[in-house]
């Protein structure tokens, strides 16, 4: 619980594909910050936000920082509500097998490993959204 | 040869893949680079546009963009040529202007 005991509804919204913007980064590095705070957060990957999570991402050759290992830290930060939104992926030619795994552990039943993620549709999605307190947008 | 473009953004993200194969003169060549490399993958619902405007122009990917973003080589439309940054530098050259779409 935080300080004042008022746990909060975050949504991120990842729109965008990784390293042409700095978007995707920038969310993630927030995203970090609020779990730190003891905050309910949850993450949508929608549009080209998918690209995010793509597996065998390899940017020694534009020089950038590779970040996608970062995202299978997040189930370490209780980050475990992952929706990735499957019309996008369709649209893209993807599906799950193309994006990395994330998981974590319920502490619970024995720190057994979970997965994160959660195939939506845009329609599912329209309902969590609803139920947010606060919804950011990268 | 006459003009070679270069498109940084996704065709998901807003027109400009579209505007610049509508506007592609003959003798062009259309060079994908950043985001703009989602373009020429298989599969996308953007496919059967590259696929038919690759009977017009010659195409271009670079690779060090697929690479980053974990898009494999193989997934990547036929008749796309996969370059590296030298090969960007000759088509730089090679060709009497350069468009770069924003």
């Amino acid at each position: 619980m935080s300080e004042d005991g008022v746990v909060k509804k975050f949504m991120y919204v990842n729109r965008k594909s990784p390293y042409g913007t700095i978007y995707a980064l920038e969310s993630l590095e927030v995203v970090l910050i609020t779990a730190a705070f003891d905050q309910d957060v949850s993450l949508t990957f929608t549009d080209d936000g998918v690209y995010q999570l793509m597996k065998g991402q390899q940017t020694e050759g534009i020089g950038m920082k590779n970040f996608s290992s970062t995202y299978s830290a997040l189930g370490d930060y209780e980050i475990n509500k992952i929706f990735i939104d499957k019309e996008s992926l369709e649209e893209r030619g993807l599906s799950l097998s193309d994006l990395q795994e994330l998981v974590w552990e319920d502490e619970d039943e024995d720190y057994a490993e979970k997965s994160s993620i959660n195939l939506v549709s845009r329609a599912e999605l329209s309902e969590i959204m609803n139920n947010q307190d606060v919804v950011l947008s990268f | 040869m006459n003009m070679l473009h270069t498109i940084n953004k996704s065709p998901f993200e807003n027109s400009t893949m579209s505007s610049c194969i509508a506007m592609c003169s003959q003798d062009s060549s259309i060079l994908f680079i950043e985001d703009g490399v989602i373009s020429v993958m298989k599969s996308t619902k953007f496919s059967e546009l590259i696929e038919n405007a690759l009977k017009e122009f010659k195409m271009y990917v670079l690779k060090p963009d697929l690479e980053a973003r974990g898009l494999s080589l193989n997934n990547v439309i036929e008749g796309v040529e996969i370059v590296g940054y030298d090969e960007f530098v000759d088509l730089t050259t090679e060709h009497k202007t350069v468009q770069s779409w924003l």
